[in-house]
């Protein structure tokens, strides 16, 4: 019998661990948003001296992983488990990275969800006792993304008003069954919802109802309330999506709106970035909760939030066959206290 | 007034393209292939000569240029070549332009690296 279970899609954590520290690395154009000085280490060239920018991206997750472990004054060897995740093809960049890291590796797909993902795993991991220390990491990059995805980018191609820009960047938190929090306490894990959405250029549309029903899931699996919490923040809606998920979840009675942020919406000024939608990628919600949401908790400024990343799992084959994208979003509540 | 009359009718096709990304599903690549086979059909019914007689560079360089060079191509090998022609005579007209997109493609991907946007 699950001890731990709440309702039908939520887990408690009796042992809740404890994020230790954090590292994020962002690229220049994240590194002129509005959340600039939340971030360790800003570049100026998205190549990182690399040749190519898949290297680059397994470089910033590599890096953002040995950051993380510096903070806490740990290195690789003392970690039991690394949970990784990107967006490109067999996950090459958490791959490459984990190569060199030589920390024992789960390598996690769930798109954009990935970040909630691989915290949601880990924190089980340490829960059940299997793991004293884990890492999360996750990582996107706008150029490996975009040829995978879209087009080559000496093509050039327009981007209509409801694309979103994919986050170069990469953030790691360091998981741990000792500390003084903030701790990891609820995980609803989501299902995924597809709306019946083909524009791949429409993601946040597609991802929303996904987010809304994990959201409200976690409402009737736990009897939280709105008030309960100070933040509820999602992956990368943007503003397309966050407005159709606001919707759904009020229409269920749960009134968010005064908490309710994305962090797609926050990283970049669309106005002044000409960013469109907003910011998307596996390393969107990973820099904006390792280095604006996590630097929020330890001030206390939070105590209590819900990190929604959500997911889009199509890819550009399945897309060209007409199929629609399938959403999912994972919740994890971290909260100053246990 | 050449220049003019070369920027109203290169402007018109350019913004038929750019009606189309913006309003329907259909994506650069879509685009592309619509406008060379419509160069091509529209050469064949006789409406694209009179065009390019009157906008000169501003029909024949964008895409639908390409389909006009096609199908006259096609259409001058035929009168002199016979059915054979219809196979022929577009390689044939298009052949300098193909070698040289594949000549400067090739010499600016040597000379230059992709950037993010």
């Amino acid at each position: 019998m699950a001890q731990k279970r709440l309702g039908k899609q939520t887990v408690v954590l009796v042992n809740p661990p404890s994020i230790i520290s954090t590292a994020t690395i962002v690229g220049p154009k994240e590194g002129e948003g509005p959340l600039k000085g939340y971030f360790d280490l800003v570049l100026e060239d998205d190549l990182w001296g690399e040749d190519s920018w898949e290297k680059s991206e397994a470089k910033l997750q590599q890096e953002a992983v040995k950051l993380a472990l510096f903070k806490s004054k740990m290195v690789p060897s003392q970690v039991d488990y690394l949970f990784g995740g990107d967006l490109l093809n067999q996950i090459i960049s958490s791959a490459y990275a984990a190569r060199s890291l030589k920390i024992p590796f789960f390598g996690l797909y769930g798109a954009c969800s990935t970040k909630s993902e691989s915290l949601s795993l880990g924190a089980m991991s340490i829960d059940g006792g299997f793991a004293d220390t884990v890492v999360c990491v996750t990582s996107s990059h706008f150029s490996t993304a975009e040829r995978q995805y879209r087009f080559p980018l000496e093509h050039g191609n327009q981007r209509p008003p409801t694309a979103q820009w994919t986050v170069t960047g990469s953030g790691a938190s360091v998981l741990s069954s000792k500390g003084n929090g903030p701790y990891i306490t609820h995980i609803t894990t989501g299902r995924i919802i597809d709306p019946g959405i083909v524009n791949a250029n429409n993601m946040g549309s597609a991802m929303a109802p996904a987010a809304a029903d994990t959201i409200i899931q976690h409402f009737k699996d736990t009897g939280f309330k709105p008030e309960n919490y100070d933040l509820i923040i999602t992956g990368d809606l943007a503003s397309l999506g966050k407005d159709i998920a606001e919707e759904l979840i009020v229409k269920e009675g749960y009134d968010i709106s005064k908490i309710f942020m994305d962090c797609g919406i926050e990283i970049f000024d669309a106005e002044r970035q000409d960013t469109h939608a907003g910011g998307s990628g596996c390393g969107c919600s990973a820099v904006v909760f390792a280095g604006y949401l996590y630097e929020m908790l330890k001030s206390k400024k939070y105590n209590k939030i819900m990190l929604v990343s959500t997911g889009a799992l199509h890819s550009p084959t399945i897309m060209q066959q007409g199929e629609s994208i399938p959403g999912i979003a994972h919740a994890v509540t971290i909260s100053n206290e246990r | 007034m050449d220049f003019i009359k070369v920027f109203i009718v290169g402007g018109i096709i350019c913004v038929i393209g750019q009606i189309i990304m913006d309003t329907t599903k259909l994506t650069p690549a879509h685009v592309l292939v619509l406008f060379v086979t419509s160069g091509v059909v529209l050469t064949a019914i006789g409406i694209y000569e009179p065009i390019v007689k009157f906008g000169g560079a501003g029909a024949t360089v964008p895409l639908p240029g390409f389909g006009y060079a096609l199908g006259k191509g096609v259409i001058e090998a035929v009168n002199k070549d016979g059915i054979i022609g219809a196979f022929t005579g577009g390689i044939t007209a298009t052949a300098g332009g193909v070698a040289a997109a594949v000549f400067f493609g090739y010499l600016m991907a040597v000379i230059f690296t992709p950037k993010t946007k």
